[in-house]
């Protein structure tokens, strides 16, 4: 243990990405297997560049953190992995992101499909204006028609996966937005397991939450780590350290564009980080 | 003898008694047009009730027209006349207007999108006589009058309100529940329809009740498209009459009892459109307090 190597950038020139070769090594020596791989992926919104050839892996049922400061192209990445960047008319992107060794952004790739694998929840919880049970129902309601009793028992499990079941199992024909802010994020991460994707992914899922749903949401994402892989932005350096395994540590250049500066075991990252800069900002010496 | 301190206090003074005097005089201004604006408001409704409400009776709503000599009879042949024109307008107005807002909302910037917007901007300051006379010139000249007609006249005034309306309400929706069902591999029909036009849809229904108060009163593209009739009909290859095509009838009409049966379907129409006004109200108060 402790062999992992860690891969520092130098900043303000083009950086030498991640070289495959690299995480190969990184991944090897942990004896894990890459579900996702980022490879000198760039995105553009127009002519702006603001995420700049970043490589990765994402590894298979692990927690990956993406640590940094505001604005610089956390959410962007994280988005760039079921491709809701798309919604955005002037994104853009180079590079290649994998998914299984199929790239996501090839033509014939259909992007319905890459976001039924690769699902995600948001920042702020954003259940429909329908009941719980419809809420959570949606997702496989769009590829099947389910009988009933089938799913009945999909909806439930998924509550129970998310860890809410207890809590609305009399109130499933209640509105789902009359549930607290806490509620309403496991509501939310219930219709995303409910499609059975491969990949979730959670973008600052508790910043929106008191500390008492926080830790929920965060024992919930260490259960569901063993049946999913999850790509995790956020802006809390203790849950990062709290849940992750590894950690991506992104930062401005000089001229805006977000870059990975740092890819490691989680902890090592928070306790023997290999860049300067790395250190500064988790032990909250800046940012 | 003032020091220039002093001197700069009496001007401020004076300053500030200019300053309240023009408040006062924008506030008067301003509380006059107001008062102005309402004026012809309350003088319609307050006439229209005076001269309607003495030929109002359940006989005047429930039956059908005789003549005068017979006492008048009433309007209910005036009244479905004007249930089946607006519904029928409705039905073909209200799924088109919908889905064409669909298509701009998904696709703003596209040639078509921007098309439908300009030309429903430009449809919705149209006279409704010209859409009238168009309709009249491409199928009553050969097919002769006929509710059909009508209500084509009819739907195409409504829709442009039907069109901007969904649209406006679609564009309210938040984006994150479009990215939430996007998100969950929903293709985009899929989103507007299920989650996106359920909620904006009480919107949408005080929108459609508005563009059906506008058009229940419409007289002039009604004037050579269904004609107007005696006749309690439904067929609608038939003239069929309408609520303010019998008013303008009965109001030129030199019977002294035909006047005053103008005035009480005035008083109808007004009362109908009230109604459908103050429906459009309550779903938006209940609206936005379900949104809470």
């Amino acid at each position: 243990m402790g062999q992992s190597v860690s891969v520092t950038l130098p900043v303000g020139v083009v950086a030498p990405p991640l070289s495959v070769a690299s995480t190969a090594v990184l991944g090897a020596a942990s004896g894990l297997s890459a579900k996702m791989k980022l490879d000198r992926m760039s995105v553009y919104y127009g002519a702006f560049l603001a995420v700049a050839e970043v490589s990765l892996p994402v590894y298979a049922h692990q927690i990956t953190a993406i640590i940094g400061p505001s604005g610089c192209g956390k959410s962007t990445l994280l988005r760039a992995l079921n491709r809701m960047n798309d919604l955005i008319s002037r994104a853009r992107l180079t590079g290649k992101i994998w998914l299984d060794g199929e790239d996501i952004y090839a033509p014939q790739v259909d992007v319905v499909d890459i976001r039924r694998r690769v699902g995600m929840v948001f920042q702020r919880p954003n259940p429909f204006p329908k009941s719980i049970y419809d809420n959570v129902a949606y997702g496989p309601r769009l590829y099947d028609r389910i009988p009933k009793s089938e799913l009945d028992e999909m909806v439930e499990r998924s509550l129970r996966r998310a860890a809410l079941w207890d809590e609305v199992k009399d109130k499933l024909k209640e509105s789902g937005l009359a549930l607290s802010g806490g509620q309403q994020q496991r509501l939310c991460i219930a219709r995303a397991i409910a499609v059975e994707p491969e990949v979730i992914l959670m973008d600052e899922p508790c910043s929106a939450l008191d500390p008492v749903a926080t830790l929920k949401i965060e024992e919930l994402m260490q259960e569901l780590e063993t049946d999913y892989t999850i790509v995790i932005v956020t802006h809390n350096m203790q849950q990062a350290a709290r849940v992750s395994d590894y950690t991506a540590m992104m930062m401005m250049r000089p001229d805006r564009a977000g870059q990975v500066i740092e890819f490691d075991v989680t902890a090592k990252i928070f306790t023997r980080p290999g860049d300067k800069r790395t250190e500064d900002y988790v032990t909250g010496r800046f940012g | 003898m003032s020091t220039p301190a002093a001197r700069r206090w009496t001007g401020a003074a004076a300053r500030e008694r200019k300053r309240r005097l023009v408040n006062i005089l924008m506030l008067g201004l301003t509380g006059l047009a107001t008062l102005l604006a309402l004026v012809p408001l309350a003088w319609i409704l307050a006439e229209v009730v005076a001269r309607g409400s003495s030929a109002l009776s359940v006989e005047f709503l429930t039956q059908t027209f005789k003549p005068t000599s017979l006492g008048g009879g009433g309007i209910w042949h005036a009244i479905v006349g004007t249930a089946i024109l607006v519904g029928l307008a409705s039905l073909l107005a209200v799924p088109v207007g919908i889905l064409a807002a669909f298509y701009v909302v998904a696709h703003p910037n596209s040639a078509m999108g921007l098309a439908v917007r300009f030309g429903t901007d430009v449809l919705s300051g149209l006279p409704s006589i010209v859409v009238g006379l168009f309709i009249y010139t491409v199928l009553v000249i050969e097919r002769g009058y006929s509710a059909w007609a009508g209500s084509l006249a009819l739907a195409i005034l409504m829709l442009p309100v039907v069109v901007r309306t969904t649209e406006e309400m679609l564009k309210l929706t938040p984006q994150s529940l479009r990215e939430a069902s996007l998100g969950l591999g929903a293709p985009e029909w899929k989103t507007t329809f299920s989650v996106m036009l359920p909620a904006a849809l009480t919107g949408v229904v005080t929108g459609l009740m508005l563009a059906v108060a506008r058009v229940s009163g419409e007289t002039a593209p009604l004037l050579f498209t269904a004609l107007g009739s005696n006749n309690l009909s439904v067929a609608l290859d038939k003239p069929m009459a309408s609520l303010p095509l019998t008013l303008f009838k009965y109001a030129v009409d030199p019977s002294k009892t035909r006047n005053a049966q103008a005035w009480a379907i005035a008083l109808v129409i007004i009362v109908l459109v009230l109604a459908l006004n103050v429906g459009a109200r309550l779903i938006a108060m209940w609206r936005s307090r379900m949104m809470r």
